[in-house]
């Protein structure tokens, strides 16, 4: 559970409706594999990742980062009970497609990051630690059916 | 983990872009961000006044930012260039290594914030690549 005051969640809020999924999606996932290489351990199927600009301008990446982030912004409503809402995808990322939980967190990472490069100023140090604490909650939840 | 030519390209050209704002940025990615997102942080500063806009850590912030412009300008011998501050966090500060990646991950989005167009997918990996090898420098002599 993630307990946000209402200064919070207004921040969360305000921002959130301002996300434009498929381009922060895109560009989330397709940073991480960019940034992080050994990420890309996951994505064989994906076709070309074999620079920075084949990775950001790669379909697959855009669309699977796209589902990634929608996914992350739907946990926002559900702050009450990310463990409920998040178990179904626990178990998946863990019995079937394997992913080491420490991945959770450098992707929640590059997605401050890119938040941060799109709302600038706009994207205060407050607005920041907000979203670090949600999506180190939605981390945690997507660990937490791991055995 | 080594940083590539392209890499030191990378950190030089962005680096001179920040010009004389280090000191600033330093200050919030020190102060506003990782004190502000890792509250744990602020535990290695019981002597500092931590409220808003002390003047202790901007202070601070330039320091760090200012260590990390000597180190750019010395990247073929970051061990060299920052053994000094290397002996001070293994001996006297003992700051606990996982609190660089914190402060790394605030500098990013500092930058992130305000050179939007600078910070280039490739650029983001170099400067990442960079804050973790100063990190390991400074963490070097810890045991």
């Amino acid at each position: 559970m993630v307990h946000l005051s209402a200064e919070e969640k207004a921040a969360v809020s305000s921002l959130q409706g301002k996300v434009k999924v498929d381009v922060v999606g895109g560009e989330t996932l397709g940073r991480l594999l960019v940034v992080y290489p050994w990420t890309q351990r996951f994505f064989d199927s994906f076709g070309d990742l074999s620079s920075p600009d084949a990775i950001m301008s790669n379909g697959k990446v855009k669309a699977h980062g796209k589902k990634v982030v929608n996914s992350l912004i739907n946990g926002l409503k559900n702050l009450d009970n990310l463990k409920g809402a998040f178990a179904k995808l626990s178990e998946l990322h863990c019995d079937k497609l394997h992913v080491d939980p420490e991945n959770f967190k450098l992707l929640g990472n590059v997605m401050v990051c890119v938040l941060a490069r799109h709302f600038g100023k706009e994207f205060t140090p407050q607005v920041q630690a907000v979203f670090q604490k949600v999506l180190a909650g939605v981390a945690n939840a997507l660990a937490h059916k791991y055995h | 983990m080594v940083l590539s030519p392209a890499d030191k390209t990378n950190v030089k050209s962005t680096w001179g872009k920040i010009g004389g704002h280090a000191g600033e940025y330093g200050g919030e990615a020190l102060e506003s961000r990782t004190f502000a997102s890792f509250p744990t942080t602020k535990t290695y500063f019981p002597h500092f006044d931590l409220s808003h806009g002390s003047a202790q850590v901007k202070a601070h912030g330039k320091k760090v930012a200012d260590a990390l412009t000597n180190a750019v300008a010395h990247m073929d011998d970051l061990p060299g260039a920052l053994s000094a501050l290397s002996d001070l966090h293994a001996y006297k500060l003992r700051v606990d290594p996982v609190n660089f990646k914190l402060l790394s991950h605030c500098l990013l989005v500092t930058l992130a914030c305000h050179h939007p167009a600078e910070f280039t997918p490739a650029v983001h990996a170099s400067l990442d690549k960079f804050f973790s090898a100063v990190s390991t420098v400074l963490t070097s002599k810890y045991r």
